[in-house]
């Protein structure tokens, strides 16, 4: 394939300063996606989910910085733009979605205000043209009566309708990719539902990039393309959605799909990883997950594996690769 | 069938959530109730689990208070059966929040043993100190970790010290809140195995909430659906699975995202929860459910039971479902 990707992460990696010298919070992030595809983004909480959203936007709270590696988004490369330029690209180039509505909604001002600032700072339109557009949007991400509802406040709306106004702000100015970090954590199932395939349906149509970052392997069943399974800040595994559900080729993968209950066949005991995951600044030599490991061998505890070719993904286990590879 | 550990018949619980005086006066608007528990009936069965289902806001909280005795009835009644001791079964509760569950300035070791002074339950330091240790190696810690702080621990070794705390005053029924809801799922793994062993092993009784159906089909034995204070289905886990009846749990069946079996390409339109404050008239699912007529916005549907042993509250269910229908059975079983 030689189709460019829309986002293309190369061995990423992010830095804080910690106590004892810098702590590496996430290392060797390589990833892509392609116009019109939803990468999800899955792991337990302190992962570093979020942070390689923020990563990739540019927006680490100093001091924590990029250290290596490199961000492109469309073919052009954005992880040294200035802090000018790159507020260029989030809102026109990269919308953002987030867990809690009201964070990204000003109490203050009616939604038909808040999306028409927002789409003239980002394209050439007249203040009616765009309240035109703002009340497309609306309708667009299914709000019922969208010419009465540009005009009420975020607290006029519910929960789920507020997450919709959200979503309607990030896709203002029509961005070539959308990151959304647990955008239907705080929404009820029934509400849930409606959010993902609102998401899923405008992907499809505009060919928007979406990345989607959640901790609900259920989310990201019925929502991505295919998914990239982070553990200690690192990226385990990564492939097509149903690949890694059916056939996890990483033990991390395997034991968090264990460990989920299912509504197929019913088990008396659910699979358990035992142990808990490490903390960024105590993250074992080797294999990060080697110490909750059922198959660890005694290379992992002094070498840690990279991201190889493994099925129709990859993953980053020694178990998926052959000895002399890690030789070269 | 043995008798249920708990019957509740009847409960409602009102809160009163009126403007303060002074504003009621000068806007001249009425005292405000809201029903957050409206005329529910169930039973928990002795040794098993019985699980609370709803979408947030339906009352599963209000019910678990209702049943420790954190918040009193409004109307109805609840009704334990006696215990091992001879007296009635008395609910111990464990909470969604580990971190704001357990004080942060105390010792684990205090914290577990707190119960045990507060009701004598230990005549000696030794004795207190022997049964902290054992009630911490049961819930999978170690004796020595009494000596640390919460904060030294994770969220999922917090919530094992609440459930070593809840164990300290040997209940034999304990109300579980969202126990797993802030916990990543590798950590609800460790704790839902750790619920079921010690129900196979102190043979516990459960009243289980959580909004999350499959933790809520692995765990149960029975499940009751409710929306707005009120249930709207109960039935064994495996039939209400099987064959759900309220157009209400088929809702909440068909969005629950499934990782074994994704449905991907729905377009879900199916509204949202209206406000409990000025709940819809009759069925109050009407403006969403896709079945109702006219009946269903005047009238409120009664709880019918059928032959499988399900109980529906649903005018539809009650039309096309007349034939399974079971007289009466579901209240006299209750009140009996
Ligand atoms: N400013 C910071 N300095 C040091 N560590 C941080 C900072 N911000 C976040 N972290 C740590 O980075 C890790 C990854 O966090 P995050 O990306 O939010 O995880 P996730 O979204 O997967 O839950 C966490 O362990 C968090 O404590
Ligand atoms: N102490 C209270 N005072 C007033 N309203 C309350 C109180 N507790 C709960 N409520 C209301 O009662 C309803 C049911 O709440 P709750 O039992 O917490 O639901 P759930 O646990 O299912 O989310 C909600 O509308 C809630 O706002
Ligand atoms: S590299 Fe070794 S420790 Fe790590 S997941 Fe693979 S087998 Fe387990
Ligand atoms: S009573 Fe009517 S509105 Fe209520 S669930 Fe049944 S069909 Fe729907
Ligand atoms: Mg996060
Ligand atoms: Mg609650």
């Amino acid at each position: 394939m030689t189709k460019t990707p829309m986002l293309d992460v190369r061995a990423l990696r992010v830095e804080f300063p910690g106590r004892h010298g810098s702590v590496t919070a996430l290392a060797d992030i390589s990833l892509t996606i392609q116009p019109g595809e939803i990468l999800g983004v899955v792991g337990e909480s302190g992962a570093g989910k979020s942070m390689t959203g923020l990563a990739v936007q540019g927006l680490l709270e100093p001091p924590g910085h990029v250290a290596g590696g490199e961000v492109w988004l469309n073919g052009r490369r954005i992880d040294q733009l200035s802090d000018r330029e790159m507020e260029k690209v989030r809102g026109r180039e990269i919308g953002a979605i987030f867990q809690d509505p009201l964070t990204s909604l000003n109490p203050l001002f009616s939604v038909g205000k808040q999306l028409i600032e927002t789409i003239r700072l980002h394209l050439p339109m007249s203040r009616s043209e765009a309240r035109i557009r703002a009340i497309e949007l609306l309708a667009e991400v299914g709000i019922p009566g969208p010419e009465i509802r540009v005009d009420h406040f975020p607290h006029q709306f519910s929960g789920g309708m507020r997450q919709r106004v959200v979503i309607a702000l990030a896709l203002a100015a029509r961005p070539k990719l959308i990151i959304a970090d647990e955008p239907t954590t705080a929404l009820d199932v029934s509400i849930q539902a409606q959010i993902t395939s609102l998401l899923r349906r405008l992907c499809k149509d505009n060919g928007t990039a979406v990345m989607l970052v959640t901790h609900d392997m259920g989310v990201i069943a019925e929502t991505a393309d295919r998914v990239a399974v982070m553990y200690a800040g690192r990226l385990v595994e990564i492939g097509p959605v149903a690949d890694v559900i059916d056939r996890p080729s990483h033990p991390y993968t395997r034991g968090l799909m264990g460990s989920i209950p299912t509504l197929g066949a019913r088990v008396p005991r659910l699979q358990q990883i035992d142990g808990a995951m490490p903390r960024l600044d105590a993250i074992p030599q080797g294999c990060a997950f080697n110490p909750r490991c059922p198959q660890v061998m005694p290379r992992c505890r002094l070498e840690r594996p990279h991201l190889q070719p493994s099925g129709a993904g990859q993953s980053a286990c020694w178990l998926n690769q052959p000895a002399q590879e890690s030789a070269a | 069938m043995t008798t249920p550990a708990l019957t509740v018949t009847h409960l409602s619980r009102l809160f009163n959530v009126s403007a303060p005086w002074l504003n009621r006066v000068i806007e001249r608007k009425p005292k405000a109730y809201l029903r957050a528990v409206d005329d529910i009936s169930f039973s928990v069965p002795s040794g098993g689990c019985l699980s609370l289902v709803g979408e947030s806001g339906c009352g599963k909280s209000t019910v678990a208070r209702l049943v420790t005795g954190l918040y009193a009835p409004t109307t109805g009644q609840m009704q334990f059966a006696l215990g091992k001791n001879g007296k009635p079964l008395a609910a111990q509760m464990i909470f969604q929040d580990p971190y704001a569950s357990l004080n942060p300035r105390w010792r684990v070791f205090d914290i577990i043993a707190e119960p045990l002074r507060e009701l004598k339950l230990r005549a000696s330091e030794a004795e207190i100190t022997d049964r902290v240790g054992e009630l911490l190696t049961i819930v999978g810690l170690a004796p020595r970790d009494g000596r640390k702080f919460p904060h030294e621990f994770s969220g999922g070794q917090r919530q094992r010290i609440s459930i070593a705390r809840a164990l300290a005053t040997e209940p034999e029924f304990l109300v579980c809140d969202e126990p797993t809801s802030a916990l990543d799922v590798s950590v609800q793994a460790q704790i839902l195995n750790l619920m079921r062993r010690l129900q196979d092993e102190i043979g516990l009784t459960y009243l289980f909430i959580s909004h999350d159906m499959s933790v809520v089909r692995h765990m149960s034995d029975q499940i009751a659906v409710m929306y707005l204070g009120r249930i709207v289905e109960q039935a064994a886990t495996e039939v209400l699975f099987a064959s759900p009846k309220h157009p209400y749990t088929q809702l909440l069946l068909e969005t629950i995202p499934n990782v074994t079996d994704p449905k991907r390409d729905r377009e879900v339109q199916s509204g949202e929860v209206p406000s409990p404050m000025k709940p819809p008239s009759g069925c109050t699912f009407h403006p969403r459910c896709p079945q109702a007529d006219a009946r269903c916005a005047a009238e409120r549907p009664e709880m019918q039971a059928y032959n499988d042993g399900s109980r529906v509250a649903c005018h539809r269910v009650a039309e096309t479902m007349a034939a399974l229908a079971v007289p009466q059975v579901g209240e006299r079983r209750l009140s009996a």
